[in-house]
């Protein structure tokens, strides 16, 4: 344990609003911490430069999982443990379920939350390629309000994002209309539960008559960022599923990904099996031959 | 705003308890150092042994990566919380007939991820107790006997429900 | 054949799966381990590291920002005796002095009272550096470009080496019907015991040296403390806290950690506690020796061996530690169980600038059966058979001739075995069965087999030279204690030996119980090592149970047959007469166990365990994984003692194997291990491990304990070749080094593009 506690400052407070009030008279000052498994892994290793922190667990305003007709809106609050055994995300957004499920451990998705997935920024990160495939929008909260986004204009670069210093995750709202789309998702890490991802690739898609009427790519740690693979979708869109449309995809694929070499993994691995797994997604399409 | 410095106040297998901790202290250490309840392990401070597991308000977590502060009004239950009085939780009856410990230092951690996963899963199938221990490591057994432990627990915990 | 049952003696308590003796505690959460302990008064200390691989120190500075008067501080000057760790050699340095020879070499030590400061005070002493040439590879270390250990000579940069020489192998070659030559690299390999290493120390002028800690060798221990302090026998004591995974990590390094805490125990004049976190342990102390092996095979038509010529080289790291013996063991199982008429082995140990490598299960076994095992398999392709024929064409039996030319005395069932493991695993049906369905599928599947040895105890005279002493004790409590050094660390120590007792005594499992493991009240049996306590430490304490009931029946009244009290009312007779009731026996060699040194040939070991292993794997060639999806271990080790405690050896070691093969990969810059994190160095969890099959042959090893041959290192040794040629049945492919990771995999495989049609269109 490399981090002393005694150096640092922790609070709570009962409601979202004081804390939002707290972090707006010092934007910048206060670092939130709602689970933990980031910042607290910094802390015993003692790289933890935050000095003030302010704590997200249990605020009732961001542990809130919404199940409207049209949408379904989870809290930034919300654990992965919560997500993955919350029935109608699962039947409504499975990718987004399952992913919660490969999050570290269950002791890990017992704390780790939505919003401290996204707001850390990991282009490895396990939620991403769900919420962006499924056009989540994102809910953005501060003292002067509230304001909404894709979730896909987020990210800007590698742990950089869009949000103000005195800004917190509310909510992700997702629109309950991927229910009968094909849904592909695959984890590549370094064993089989408790790793850090790879490279992963979440896809959705209609196809009609052997013809690709909607598509949606996106993947983790190709990228300094999740991201969609817009220009891969591209390739796919409003083709028919054919040995020519698999080459061109794959190819625009490779192209469009930009991994890097790291200590877990190569670029040259993450391309290729990234690309592999497009062609698994693109199999499973054919023989599912998914009617809208 | 309450800052809530210094005193957390929390039940400890049962007990109410209250400590004088800095707010950022870990669990795991106000556990260890504050109460004197060394069962609970540190193997990596990095929440990727899950040797220092506890269920905190019924949910297994590692303790080496909650604060003290987020850990207040809990209901903390660790291993010296599993056997009642003199008796041993079917558990550690089954750890010990099946040959689940063999070193120890995981055992506190795999009977709370144990316990929870039966809490939940009470006749897993081995595939669900492979991934409710997944993120326990043990490096003595392979795992193969804490499956057995478990898969024994499952039955004598079945047996005792049907008594009552 | 498998050998008539009814040569197995019959036992009550022997061969029964008793429980755990130490198990209450454990799954109480009640078990001490170092880090739970604490001494009045006691201080944490903390090490501060080189951050070079190679240098002169030039300058320390202690920084700004931190009040220093508060802090203990302990360089080599403060080392009262020898500033050098007892091993085999004495190169180590207890703390650098002037040159540092690998990054994370102990150069100072600090001490406060709260724990919570030292990392922030580490991080504040400046170190400046005149930086020397580092050597960082085996191959760096062969050119003696830069000699970094030993003279400017032939011995430069070497450690040790071996010659061994059987036959006449030059004058095979020209005449073989089959030449098959390959390389193999196995890496380091990290312990990852889920306990940190860890010491408490205290230090008076009146007691001298004590300490508690996590280990495996207390006289060890004891010994390197004793020229550390220059302090007499009597003046040091150590003493085993519950420890939590060893697996030969806690061999030779607690003597370094003991000693440093002592260091700040006796200067701050109070107890000092120092536990490593994750990172430090993973970084600084004892790993794996990385190996490279050579292999030239001359074989006939038929796919007999003809010839082997074997070249082994390990990487020893900075000081020599225990590299000779693991180079002497690599050597002694490079060249299989099979029978070969003409065998070269050269081997050699050398320095680079890496922390020191160390024991680790297997204890350079693992290296050499891996490329044997492999080799076969590269053999059994250039001859046109397949994988058992070249096995059982080749096979030892009783009355051949090893490397060294010991003539197998014992029975052999090598043929059994590998029977056995064949039908256990369906070995010929899924053969059938994956190479009709691999062609379709993305996923390949495929099978190998590992058949090996491990020799049990220490190599040709070390037994002897360890010169062991064990016995038990009777207290007027009426308990029986067993007096060993041999340590628990979770392979079931306590158990087995109590179980002996028991047994030779014809009492009940619970009257017996482990003397406390403290070196001021027990005798040296030796170090817990070298798959030696069962067979060696049991036989003493066997025999020392018959002695006992002799010498009560002599002397104490004690009939030919007994009751339980009957025996106590004898010691309390014979106590009267004695003073205490005591047997303790010394080691005596089996006898025929001849070992030359220096041609290196005779009996290595008294006797060896025997295994045929079948790893069953399936590669994923969408994301060029590998996983093992069914293992079988068949293996002869002597008298199964506790069925529970040796099927759970076999199952860890199989799963450390697997991570060896597949997972576990130590990186380094620098000679620094910068994955040294748990979240990147990467073992199977629940999730990974395959199903582990085991099975237990039985041929009662006469000198061992009631029959007992060693087992703990064994199931290390056969998992990763029989991985490996599981591998290459499923692919093709030929791997010849571990870890092999999905990207060694992707970059051969990819080549051939085989997934340039998806499957549906």
């Amino acid at each position: 344990m490399r981090g002393d506690p005694q150096n640092l400052e922790l609070i709570a407070a009962a409601s979202l609003p004081e804390v939002l009030a707290h972090i707006s008279a010092a934007p910048g000052s206060w670092t939130p911490i709602a689970g933990g498994t980031e910042l607290m892994v910094a802390h015993a290793a003692g790289r933890l430069s935050a000095q003030k922190l302010i704590s997200l667990w249990g605020l009732p305003e961001l542990d809130f999982i919404r199940v409207g007709d049209e949408t379904i809106s989870i809290g930034g609050g919300v654990t992965f443990g919560r997500i993955r055994s919350h029935a109608d995300i699962a039947s409504d957004f499975p990718l987004l379920s399952r992913a919660a499920g490969w999050i570290g451990s269950i002791a890990n998705q017992n704390r780790a939350t939505l919003a401290g997935n996204i707001v850390n920024g990991s282009p490895a990160a396990d939620a991403p390629p769900a919420l962006l495939i499924y056009d989540a929008e994102i809910e953005l909260a501060s003292q002067r309000g509230s304001r909404r986004l894709p979730y896909s204009d987020f990210h800007l670069g590698y742990k950089q994002s869009v949000l103000e210093p005195d800004e917190l995750v509310l909510a992700l709202h997702l629109r309950r209309r991927f229910a009968k789309h094909a849904q592909y998702l695959r984890k590549v890490g370094t064993r089989k539960a408790m790793a850090i991802t790879k490279v992963a690739l979440a896809g959705t898609a209609i196809v009609m008559n052997d013809t690709i009427h909607e598509i949606h790519l996106a993947a983790a740690s190709v990228a300094d960022r999740p991201v969609r693979l817009i220009a891969t979708e591209e390739a796919l869109l409003g083709k028919q599923l054919t040995r020519e449309t698999w080459r061109a995809a794959r190819a625009e694929l490779l192209n469009e990904v930009r991994p890097i070499d790291d200590i877990r993994s190569t670029a040259e691995y993450r391309k290729h099996v990234a690309a592999n797994l497009l062609d698994e997604f693109l199999t499973q399409l054919a023989h599912e031959g998914v009617q809208a | 705003m309450t800052p809530c410095r210094g005193h957390v106040s929390f039940t400890i297998n049962g007990q109410q308890t209250v400590v004088d901790a800095p707010p950022m202290k870990r669990l795991l250490d106000v556990l260890r150092e504050d109460l004197g309840l060394t069962g609970t392990k540190e193997g990596c401070g990095e929440g990727e042994c899950g040797s220092c597991s506890v269920r905190l308000n019924g949910q297994l977590v590692n303790s080496c990566l909650v604060p003290i502060l987020q850990a207040s009004n809990a209901r903390i239950e660790t291993v010296e919380g599993l056997a009642i009085d003199a008796e041993l939780h079917p558990l550690q009856k089954a750890f010990l007939e099946c040959g689940g410990a063999q070193c120890g230092i995981c055992t506190p951690g795999m009977l709370m991820a144990a316990t929870h996963l039966l809490a939940h899963t009470p006749n897993p199938t081995m595939d669900e107790i492979r991934e409710g221990l997944a993120g326990n490591l043990c490096r003595c057994t392979g795992f193969i006997k804490i499956f057995e432990s478990v898969i024994a627990a499952a039955v004598i915990k079945g047996r005792e429900t049907h008594a009552r | 054949m498998t050998p008539d049952p009814a040569h197995i003696p019959k036992t009550r308590i022997v061969g029964t799966p008793q429980i755990r003796k130490e198990g209450v505690d454990k799954v109480l959460g009640r078990a001490k381990y170092v880090d739970d302990l604490e001494r009045g008064g006691m201080w944490y200390g903390a090490t501060v590291r080189s951050a070079v691989p190679r240098g002169r120190i030039r300058e320390i500075q202690f920084g700004p920002g931190i009040d220093w008067c508060e802090f203990v501080v302990v360089t080599a000057a403060d080392v009262p005796g020898t500033n050098h760790i007892q091993m085999i050699s004495t190169d180590q340095p207890c703390l650098a002095a002037d040159i540092v020879n690998h990054c994370d070499e102990a150069i100072l030590l600090l001490a406060h009272p709260d724990k919570r400061r030292l990392p922030a005070a580490v991080a504040a002493v400046r170190i400046e550096y005149d930086l020397l040439p580092a050597v960082l590879s085996i191959e760096e270390s062969e050119t003696r470009q830069e000699v970094i250990w030993g003279s400017h000579s032939e011995e430069g940069n070497l450690f040790k080496q071996f010659h061994l020489e059987k036959g006449n192998v030059d004058e095979v070659w020209a005449t073989a019907a089959h030449i098959v030559e390959e390389e193999y690299r196995t890496g380091a390999q990290e312990h990852l015991y889920i306990e940190n290493n860890g010491m408490i120390a205290e230090y008076s002028e009146a007691e001298g040296v004590t300490v508690w800690g996590s280990l495996q060798c207390p006289f060890y221990v004891h010994k390197s403390l004793m020229a550390v302090f220059a302090l007499p026998a009597e003046k040091v004591r150590v003493l085993q806290t519950e420890t939590g995974g060893a697996f030969g990590g806690k061999e030779d390094y607690p003597s370094v950690l003991a000693s440093h805490a002592a260091l700040l125990a006796r200067k701050a004049g109070r107890p000092i506690k120092m536990v490593y976190d994750r990172m430090e342990d993973l970084a600084a102390t004892t790993k794996r020796h990385p190996s490279r092996t050579r292999h030239r095979t001359a074989v006939d038509k038929d796919g007999k061996l003809l010839a082997m010529e074997i070249e082994i080289a390990t990487d020893g790291g900075a000081y020599s530690t225990l590299s000779s013996t693991v180079l002497s063991r690599a050597t002694l199982h490079a060249s299989g169980p099979y029978v070969c008429p003409n065998i070269r082995i050269t081997s050699r140990a050398w320095a680079t600038n890496t922390v020191p490598y160390g024991a680790f299960r297997g204890f350079g076994a693992p290296q050499s059966i891996f490329a044997i095992e492999r080799h076969m398999e590269q053999i059994a392709r250039a001859v046109g058979i397949d994988s058992t024929e070249v096995r059982r064409r080749n096979f030892l039996h009783t009355g051949d001739s090893t490397a060294t030319e010991q003539v197998i005395g014992e029975p052999l069932i090598l043929d059994a075995l590998l029977d056995r493991a064949l039908k256990e695993s369906d070995y010929a049906a899924l053969r059938e069965q994956f190479a009709r369905e691999n062609p379709k599928n993305a996923v390949k599947r495929g099978l190998g087999i590992a058949s090996f040895y491990h020799g049990c105890g220490f190599t040709g005279s070390g037994e002897r030279y360890l010169n062991s002493l064990a016995g038990i004790d009777v207290t007027p409590e009426g308990k029986v204690r067993v007096l060993v050094s041999s340590t628990e660390f979770g392979q079931g120590t306590n158990t087995i030996l109590t179980q002996i007792a028991a047994e030779a005594l014809s009492l009940s499992y619970d009257d017996v119980e482990m003397a406390p493991c403290d070196t001021s009240l027990i005798p040296n049996s030796g170090p817990t090592v070298a798959s030696r306590t069962s067979m060696v430490v049991g036989h003493l304490i066997e025999r020392s149970g018959h002695q006992l009931i002799a010498s009560l029946q002599e002397q104490a009244g004690l009939g030919v047959s007994y009751t339980r009290s009957e025996f106590f009312s004898a010691c309390e007779h014979y106590r009267q007469q004695h003073g205490k009731v005591e047997s303790l026996c010394r080691y005596e060699a089996p006898p025929n166990v001849y070992w030359d040194d220096q041609k290196y040939r005779g009996e290595a070991y008294p006797t060896f365990g025997w295994a045929v292993y079948i790893a069953e794997v399936a590669v994923d060639t969408t994301t060029y994984s590998a996983e093992v999806t069914n293992f079988y271990a068949v293996q002869e080790v002597g008298r199964v003692l506790n069925p529970t405690l040796a099927a759970g050896q076999i199952e860890g070691g199989v799963a450390q194997g697997v991570g060896y093969a597949l997972y576990e990969k130590v990186l380094l810059r620098n000679g620094h291990m910068f994955n040294n994190q748990m979240t990147n160095y990467i073992m199977p969890t629940a999730a990974d491990v395959p199903p582990i099959h085991v099975f237990f042959e039985q041929i009662p090893f006469a000198y061992g304990g009631f029959g007992a041959k060693g087992i703990g290192e064994l199931p290390h040794d056969g998992p990763a070749p029989a991985i490996l040629n599981a591998i290459q049945d499923a692919t093709g492919e030929n791997f010849t080094f571990i870890p092999l990771l999905p990207e060694d995999i992707f970059v051969r495989m990819a080549s051939f593009s085989p997934q340039e049609e998806p499957a549906a269109v």
